[in-house]
């Protein structure tokens, strides 16, 4: 037990620790979920390209068709692959085993990825995959080294190399940080249409990650009112009350 | 129907002395008219312990205490249980509302002498309650299974490993497993949901039954029962019904405007009420880079971290603790509020909120040098505050208190 103590100090230990990538500047996801379009078309971009390795076990597809304003039988004959239950959550064929032996881990379920990871966060990661030799799937990623995931969008994006410079550390050494990426290859997109795609992928999976938001800032503006105006009445009431208090 | 009314209250009154409670604890129930803004936080403590109440109840009705299930039906509350969203992030955010008044109506206490003579019993009362507040919140932040309720409960629960000779036995013993488990969450839900909220309401009603049988300081901390009229009342007392009920509604109110906004616009509150972490599924193989514990309890971790002996820190974050039961014996000084106290007290008082928020934040940040250097200082400024009250407040040059309430 005492090592698990000394292993839980260390984790809160010096950020020293912390992979490379961490520090890297993360680029702004500029989404939307008041954008209904964007969201449809993230929607088919996750079941083309994200739905057949990660799951979205909390996911139904009934919800997304009501909250998305897309027809069951859209969903049924376009979005639905692994099933053909409208209620069914979207999960996936693939096993954790088989995904052990393919990928060197198994990918996580990506339900709630935007409100563990962030949109930033993925928004970069999606553009962050560069040609790695030494890498099993050809790629490696800046703001997730060694990452076990392919470069599936690369259809879309194109290839492109990460050129790196080389710097004076702190310590008085030094070491490569990146500089830039540098297309290799064009894919079927230009880089602004990729943009939009990244755009609209995440901007899908933030509401995946809580479906409730579509509503939450709509009704919270409601209370706030409510709330507001029953203050001033209160303040009234307490004055009325307290008026021959001194 | 006047007359039947009267009637059954006759008949109930007869039984059960419903109108002498009423008119004990509301109506005849004299408080200090001077009450101010810190006097808001105590009936707001009350309605965040019913909301958590209420809402806990509704959660408990689809949550599975299962390590298996849990983290699937926490989701399963937030997308298909209907409000559920709702009702989580009622509980959710309650939590750390809870903290945030408890730690203003605390230092309402601290500021106005709240705690002295004859009010030891109702602080004694009150940090029981902080601390079962304590084992609630931590024991319920384990209940979603996710990545930080799984280490925080990891690394708090080993910290009983350090007690030497039966601390390895004792941390396995509140476990009932190895590591957390599903043992371990299956006893925290039973601790959670029923029987430390049991302990938390008789307290609370103790407290209050306590502060009702002194009667309520003030900001002047004068005793306004040394000054009353022809009929035996309070001159500078008004009846808590209706003044502070209709009072409290506007603070009740105002609450509910801050507490909603968070809610609806920002629950996870930048991470700080519901971690980012915290969404992706325990895992006894993935140690996270940072476990923090919740901020309210950043504080104390921070003095943990700051002895450099295990051990030694552990016994530091319980005496910070500790040593909170002790102020009223430790307050020399024959003056409550701060209003009427000297420059020494006040100078002490500033510096020790200013170490505690600084060890709140230390306590959020990954322990390097420079931070546990800060940390160090700041616990020593934290146990000066109150380990050299005997002697700043016995030769603090205090203000001559007026006799009855100034406003």
């Amino acid at each position: 037990m005492r090592k698990l103590f000394v292993i839980g100090l260390i984790c809160v230990l010096p950020s020293f620790v912390l992979a490379s990538g961490s520090d890297l500047h993360l680029r702004h996801a500029s989404v939307d979920l008041s954008d209904q379009a964007s969201l449809q078309r993230g929607a088919k971009y996750f079941v083309n390209y994200c739905l057949s390795c990660h799951s979205a076990e909390f996911m139904r597809y009934q919800r997304m068709a009501d909250d998305l304003n897309i027809s069951e039988e859209d969903v049924l004959n376009n979005l639905m692959f692994a099933s053909n239950k409208i209620g069914d959550t979207m999960s996936i064929a693939m096993t954790g085993k088989d995904a052990d032996n393919w990928f060197g881990t198994t990918p996580p379920d990506l339900s709630v990825i935007a409100r563990s990871r962030g949109e930033d966060w993925l928004y970069t990661y999606l553009h962050s995959f560069y040609i790695d030799e030494s890498r099993p799937s050809g790629v490696n990623n800046l703001v997730f080294p060694d990452v076990g995931m392919p470069h599936v969008l690369w259809e879309l994006q194109g290839s492109q190399k990460a050129v790196f410079k080389t710097v004076d550390d702190e310590h008085g050494g030094q070491k490569e940080v990146f500089d830039h990426f540098e297309a290799v290859e064009s894919g079927e997109m230009t880089a602004k249409e990729y943009d939009q795609a990244v755009t609209d992928l995440v901007n899908f999976m933030v509401y995946m990650g809580e479906p409730a938001k579509l509503v939450r800032y709509e009704l919270g503006i409601k209370v706030l009112v409510f709330l507001a105006v029953f203050f001033v009445i209160a303040v009234m009431l307490k004055k009325e009350y307290w008026k021959d208090i001194h | 129907m006047a007359n039947s009314v009267a009637n059954f209250m006759d008949w109930v009154d007869a039984r059960f002395p419903l109108t002498q409670v009423w008119k004990e604890h509301l109506a005849e129930y004299y408080a200090p008219k001077n009450f101010n803004f810190w006097y808001y936080f105590g009936s707001l403590a009350l309605l965040v312990l019913v909301n958590q109440i209420i809402t806990g109840i509704w959660l408990t009705m689809n949550y599975k205490p299962d390590a298996a299930l849990a983290f699937a039906s926490v989701e399963y509350i937030m997308r298909d249980v209907n409000w559920g969203w709702l009702i989580r992030y009622l509980h959710s955010t309650g939590a750390s509302a809870f903290f945030i008044v408890v730690y203003l109506h605390m230092f309402r206490g601290l500021i106005y002498g709240s705690y002295k003579q004859p009010r030891e019993l109702i602080w004694i009362l009150g940090m029981l309650i902080y601390l079962c507040l304590m084992a609630e919140a931590f024991m319920g932040y384990l209940l979603p299974w996710g990545q930080m309720s799984y280490w925080g409960a990891q690394v708090i629960i080993s910290l009983f490993g350090a007690i030497p000779g039966i601390g390895e036995d004792l941390a396995l013993w509140i476990r009932g497993d190895y590591v957390v488990a599903d043992a371990t969450l299956n006893r925290f839900f039973a601790f959670h949901v029923i029987a430390l909220p049991l302990v938390l309401v008789v307290l609370v009603f103790l407290h209050i039954v306590a502060l009702h049988h002194v009667g309520s300081n003030n900001p002047d901390g004068v005793d306004i029962k040394k000054y009353k009229d022809k009929n035996g009342k309070p001159l500078d007392g008004i009846p808590f019904h209706p003044y502070y009920t209709v009072k409290d509604i506007v603070g009740v109110v105002g609450f509910l405007i801050i507490f909603f906004a968070i809610i609806f616009f920002a629950p996870e509150m930048g991470g700080w009420f519901l971690e980012k972490d915290n969404f992706i599924p325990a895992d006894p193989l993935k140690t996270p880079e940072h476990i923090v514990p919740l901020w309210y309890f950043t504080p104390f971790y921070a003095i943990l971290r700051a002895v450099p002996d295990k051990f030694g820190g552990v016994l530091a974050m319980g005496g910070a603790i500790v040593v909170l039961f002790l102020l009223p014996w430790l307050d020399r000084s024959p003056v409550k509020s701060i209003r009427y106290r000297g420059t020494l007290y006040k100078m002490m008082l500033s510096i020790f909120v200013i170490s505690f928020i600084a060890l709140g934040y230390l306590g959020t940040q990954p322990a390097t040098p420079e931070h546990t250097m800060y940390a160090r200082i700041c616990a020593v400024i934290y146990f000066a505050f109150f380990l050299l009250m005997p002697f700043y407040t016995s030769i603090n040059e205090d203000e001559r208190v007026p006799n009855r309430v100034t406003s």
